[in-house]
């Protein structure tokens, strides 16, 4: 019979594998350490907003903070609120009168899974289309106003709470397949609301031609006084900035249960005029042209009550210091015609939470 | 103004804006950041394909958070963890 080895050999034996077992995790936990992200960052931007719209005008302080904060190799905690004030006349006269609203956008916890899927808990930014994702920043998007067909798709509030599974299907140096699932429970409440939903929106971006175009689907599960539950929106998108040329397409199409329309966005910015700071170049002309039509009338569903076009003109200027000053012209034509005077002031500001070495 | 006149504007504006893009598809020498070009660098490549896709790029970006950045960005706009492997390297040599 094979004679045991003792407790002690046993431990002696093991000890320097033991050590080298402890110093190869040591070293891969250091050097996941070093590679993952770890210091958290603040971010977001601060804007004044003024909108003049037949003769009222009002204006916006805004505020609205990014927090983005790793936590180990896996996990990121991200945030962002938005704090604005309203300041009107009564009548448009006499003096300005505020009121402040604040909302917490998101909120949400991302677990990076494995190489292609990352799986969100929280409250998040409603992944239809592309405007709320990705152009709701005030610091991003190039018309102060979001599009008419905003609401399609993103009811109630624009976020979701609930699950969101996120994945890259399959990259090459020639495509990137991606796809967003989510399910949302519905919170009546102020501050956190959100509707009883669920959706997809599937991605493919071609890098070589910087072509993106993709397609969203939504379906809104709990009923309103006035609408019974189950109705769908579906959505197409299209994104394309040319390698040669500074040009920026951008284009949605929605359609929902009671009203569908598109907008297409043309942005060029004149780096090409003088290098991206000399006085031309910091310039960006803008042009959208929205359209929308009305299928049945379903008021406060947040689209224009009847067929509505809107071409909007602007003029961005990018100062330095991730200052930018946009300006825009709308002409609306709908039941009433009117015009919309646009100028805003935004600053974007990005540090790391706080100081010291990595 | 009405909607004809629209759509004449809308018509016009679209075509200039690419009539400006494709005539000016060549950047001037003296023209100082240039636009996106398909480079061999694979870093640089993943960068310029996706970082300036949604926004401008920031003017600086503390190398202390760039790892935030790009995770951030990876789980924003579901890029691939190769690019994000890629990007990061090529801010952070
Ligand atoms: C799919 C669109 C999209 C792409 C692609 C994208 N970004 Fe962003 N980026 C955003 C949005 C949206 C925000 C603002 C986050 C917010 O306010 O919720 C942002 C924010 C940022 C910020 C501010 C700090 C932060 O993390 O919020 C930096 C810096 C940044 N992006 C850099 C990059 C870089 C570098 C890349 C390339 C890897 C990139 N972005 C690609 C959409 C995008």
């Amino acid at each position: 019979m094979p004679k045991r080895p003792s407790i002690r050999y046993r431990l002696s034996f093991s000890k320097p594998r033991c050590l080298a077992l402890a110093a190869v995790l040591l070293t891969s936990l250091v050097a996941q350490a070093q590679s993952a992200p770890r210091v958290p960052l603040i971010s977001g931007g601060i804007g004044m907003f003024s909108s003049t719209y037949e003769g009222s005008t009002f204006m916006q302080p805004v505020i609205a903070p990014v927090l983005a904060a790793p936590l180990g190799p896996h996990l990121l905690i991200e945030s962002r609120a938005d704090l604005r004030g309203l300041l009107q006349q009564n009548n448009n006269i006499g003096p300005f009168h505020g009121s402040f609203t604040a909302s917490l956008e998101y909120l949400q916890a991302d677990y990076i899974a494995n190489r292609h899927l990352t799986i969100t808990a929280g409250r998040f930014l409603t992944p239809f289309g592309t405007y709320n994702e990705r152009l709701t920043p005030i610091w991003i998007r190039n018309l102060q106003d979001a599009p008419l067909i905003f609401a399609i798709g993103t009811r109630t509030s624009g976020s979701s709470n609930g699950v969101m599974v996120r994945s890259n299907l399959y990259a090459t140096r020639k495509i990137s397949i991606d796809n967003t699932a989510f399910f949302s429970a519905k919170v009546s409440d102020g501050q956190f609301q959100s509707a009883r939903a669920f959706g997809d929106r599937l991605t493919i971006y071609l890098p070589s031609k910087r072509l993106e175009m993709g397609g969203s689907f939504e379906r809104f599960l709990q009923a309103t006084p006035s609408e019974k539950p189950h109705r769908n929106s579906a959505g197409l998108h299209l994104w394309w900035s040319p390698w040669r040329s500074p040009l920026q397409v951008r284009a949605e199409f929605a359609h929902g249960p009671h009203a569908a329309g598109y907008w297409i966005e043309t942005a060029y910015p004149l780096t090409q005029l003088g290098g991206a700071n000399s006085l031309l170049g910091r310039l960006e002309p803008v042009f959208r042209m929205q359209q929308t039509f009305r299928i049945t009338p379903q008021p406060g569903d947040g689209l224009p009550s009847a067929d509505t076009q809107q071409a909007d003109f602007g003029f961005d200027y990018h100062l330095p210091h991730e200052v930018r000053l946009n300006t825009s012209y709308s002409r609306t034509f709908s039941s009433t015609n009117g015009n919309i005077w646009d100028i805003s002031l935004t600053y974007r500001f990005l540090f790391p939470a706080w100081k010291g070495a990595r | 103004m009405n909607i004809d006149s629209l759509h004449c504007i809308g018509a016009i504006s679209l075509l200039l804006t690419a009539s400006i893009s494709l005539t000016a598809q060549t950047p001037s020498p003296a023209s100082g950041k240039k636009p996106a070009t398909i480079h061999n660098n694979p870093g640089e490549r993943a960068f310029k394909a996706n970082c300036s896709r949604c926004h401008y790029a920031p003017e600086s970006l503390s190398p202390r958070i760039t790892g935030t950045v790009v995770r951030h960005m990876r789980v924003r706009a579901n890029l691939s963890a190769e690019d994000e492997r890629l990007i990061l390297h090529y801010l952070n040599p």
